[in-house]
């Protein structure tokens, strides 16, 4: 057992925690308030290397591994949820599925311009009636000569309006027991009948673009096929089970943030003469977050190891999202308790960090479907 | 060119440090590489690449010294030299770092050296120019400006906020101060690849040192933090008054006037 980080993690994360700190965070309340993506700080993110950080060099990756990458997302979170969300999604489900299943000639045309921070990518598996239960699936792909003609409607699309490259699942026939076969395809965004919208007004995550696509015969070369045609749905579970780990490090920032803003504040704010940190009910809200962070942390990380090693990790992103994003929200409601009053105000950070954490317990697998997973695990 | 830069591990101002039994307590400290001297990593890569040449990042210390070495690897510089010191110095000073540096110089083809303008832990700025001075090239501290051309070098000092301009030569070495320039950060890629780039580890035995010759020749009596700062007063009433009543205060309980 080696719980320390190696040489090159910790770089990343003093790397990422400054840049964060002196880049991102200055704006982060404006980034809120006006629901703007904030495209100039993902271009220098794309420039010092984020974007590709778990991809290898012949792809335009760094060449960095899981962990470091969960580390980049949590200390990113940590100022900036919404930056988070959209960096998350554009590493782990617009560039990871090429990166897993993409032939060469796809790796070289589609992932190097994501992994080198130079386009952003996007992941179109939900529709409007087709959330947890993706067999649902109502949008198809036809064979038609050499092309795939592509129609139906996805929504809650992170980064599309901002993305160059589409990853799109649709329906592609039915398997020998009768079920909808799912396959995935690369559609660039400026392939004709591609028309997306993002007229979304958010809870949280407002600077993290989300957007609707509709696809209205829509023909891509038979080529910009991802990985095989019967296995879609496997793939985009893969897929999923990567993510998650993301979504767990973003919640593990977003419950740090909350317990510095905490600690901080308790220790300034006088009531009844004293401090509030030291009333023991505030104290125990503070260990409870500090306990929850530390373990969460733990647990995101095993997982990120367990993937950079090979073995499976299904299970344990499962945990890691779960708990991590459960924790996110606790702390962050915690810390606009601590905060009293001026929690509730906008100025104070912590009101974002709750309304910021709810779409955790969403996106990628909403908590009941985290639950199911781990069950089916368990042998349910 | 051949370019080296003095690099020091130092902890972080910014965060908390606490003094236990006279010593800063390293185990809560948090440890960067001196931001003075990221300017001067920063304006060596510069140089570098308009110039040619190559860049040693030099520090002394210990294993844990690595880190920020490989950070300047990471940000972009060629070579990095560990002078450790662990094992067979307790005790060092301005005096010590300079004698053991003028020994690793010793022989060296060198064209520039940067420094730092200061340290943050010991703020002393003798290092730079004692080890100027021990080799005989000449030096300019605390520069906000560096232009080469051949030999030729042209200076902007910063003199307590106004700019002295310095013309002088190679070899040569400069102390850097903010304002330079602006230091990047280590890119993914950079990070990844620094592992792969020359790190040499060094004793004093190899530089041919006693302990005798680098003695320190100064004494640390003490360590302690500044005295807590007490709450501050608001003044009422009168503005006449309160005038009174502050020029009071400072003779009398600041004891400044
Ligand atoms: C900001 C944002 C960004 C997003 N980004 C993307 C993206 O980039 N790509 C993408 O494809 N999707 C994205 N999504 C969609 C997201 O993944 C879905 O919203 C999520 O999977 C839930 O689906 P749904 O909204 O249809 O809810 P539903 O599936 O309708 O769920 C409603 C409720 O029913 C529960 N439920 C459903 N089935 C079960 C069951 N079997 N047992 C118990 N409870 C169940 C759910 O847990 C939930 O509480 C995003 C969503 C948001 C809000
Ligand atoms: C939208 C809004 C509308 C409001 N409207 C009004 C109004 O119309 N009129 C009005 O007068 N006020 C109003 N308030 C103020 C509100 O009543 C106070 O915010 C509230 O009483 C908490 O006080 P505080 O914000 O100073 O928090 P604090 O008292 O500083 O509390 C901070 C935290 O410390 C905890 N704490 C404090 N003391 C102790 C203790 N002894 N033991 C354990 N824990 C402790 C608190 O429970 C809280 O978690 C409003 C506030 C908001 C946000």
């Amino acid at each position: 057992m080696n719980f320390e980080l190696s040489k090159e993690q910790q770089m990343v994360k003093s790397m990422v925690h400054e840049f964060a700190e002196e880049v991102i965070k200055p704006r982060a309340i404006e980034i809120d308030e006006q629901a703007k993506f904030p495209v100039d700080i993902f271009k220098q993110m794309g420039e010092l290397g984020l974007l590709g950080i778990p991809f290898p060099e012949k792809y335009g990756g760094s060449g960095g591994d899981t962990l470091s990458y969960a580390i980049a997302v949590e200390e990113i979170s940590r100022v900036c949820a919404s930056t988070g969300l959209s960096y998350a999604a554009a590493v782990s489900l617009g560039a990871s599925p090429i990166y897993y299943f993409g032939t060469e000639e796809q790796k070289k045309q589609f992932l190097k311009p994501l992994a080198s921070g130079v386009a952003l990518g996007s992941f179109g598996l939900t529709e409007p009636n087709a959330g947890s239960d993706a067999g649902g699936t109502a949008t198809t792909a036809v064979l038609k000569d050499d092309s795939y003609i592509i129609n139906g409607e996805k929504c809650f699309i992170t980064n599309a309006s901002y993305a160059e490259t589409l990853i799109i699942t649709a329906v592609t026939g039915k398997n020998d027991k009768g079920k909808n076969m799912i396959s995935a395809f690369i559609v660039p965004v400026d392939t004709v009948g591609v028309t997306i919208t993002s007229n979304y007004d958010k809870l949280g995550m407002r600077g993290s673009d989300t957007a609707e696509i509709v696809l209205n015969n829509v023909s891509v070369p038979k080529e910009n096929l991802l990985g095989d045609a019967s296995k879609g749905f496997k793939q985009f579970l893969y897929t999923l089970d990567g993510g998650r780990i993301s979504i767990g490090a973003l919640g593990v920032g977003i419950a740090q943030a909350a317990l510095e803003k905490s600690l901080q504040y308790a220790k300034e704010r006088k009531q009844f003469g004293k401090s509030i940190s030291s009333f023991q009910a505030i104290q125990f809200k503070l260990a409870d977050m500090a306990m929850e962070v530390e373990l969460a942390r733990n647990m995101v990380h095993k997982a990120a190891w367990l993937k950079d090693k090979g073995k499976s990790f299904s299970k344990e992103a499962a945990f890691a999202k779960l708990f991590a994003t459960e924790t996110a929200f606790r702390s962050a409601n915690q810390a606009v308790q601590i905060h009293g009053g001026y929690g509730y105000m906008r100025e104070y950070e912590v009101e974002r960090y709750l309304r910021d954490a709810k779409l955790l317990e969403i996106g990628e697998g909403t908590s009941e479907i985290q639950r199911l997973v781990i069950a089916r695990q368990l042998g349910c | 060119m051949k370019i080296y830069v003095l690099l020091k591990r130092t902890f972080d101002t910014e965060e908390k440090i606490s003094v236990v039994n006279g010593q800063i307590d390293e185990d809560s400290a948090e440890f960067i590489i001196n931001p003075y001297d990221e300017y001067a990593v920063e304006e060596a890569i510069q140089q570098r690449d308009a110039h040619g040449g190559e860049v040693t990042v030099v520090t002394i210390g210990n294993e844990d010294s690595e880190k920020q070495l490989r950070t300047a690897l990471a940000i972009g510089a060629d070579k990095a030299v560990l002078i450790n010191t662990e094992e067979d110095l307790d005790d060092g000073d301005q005096f010590t770092t300079a004698k053991i540096l003028e020994a690793f110089f010793d022989g060296k083809d060198v064209d520039l050296i940067l420094a730092g303008n200061v340290a943050i832990d010991e703020a002393s700025g003798q290092v730079g120019p004692r080890i100027a001075d021990l080799l005989g090239i000449p030096y300019v501290t605390t520069i906000t400006s560096l232009k080469i051309d051949g030999t030729a070098v042209n200076i902007e000092k910063d003199v307590e906020g106004d700019v002295e301009v310095i013309e002088t030569t190679l070899p040569l070495l400069v102390t850097c101060q903010q304002g330079l320039n602006e230091p990047r950060y280590p890119s993914l890629p950079g990070i990844m690849k620094a592992k792969k780039k020359p790190l040499e580890e060094i004793y004093l035995d190899d530089l041919d040192l006693g302990e005798d010759d680098i003695e320190a020749k100064t004494k640390t009596i003490d360590i302690f933090l500044p005295p807590e700062k007490a709450g501050g007063r608001v003044l009422e009433g009168d503005v006449k008054d309160q005038v009174k009543e502050l020029v009071s205060l400072l003779k009398n309980d600041a004891k400044v006037m």
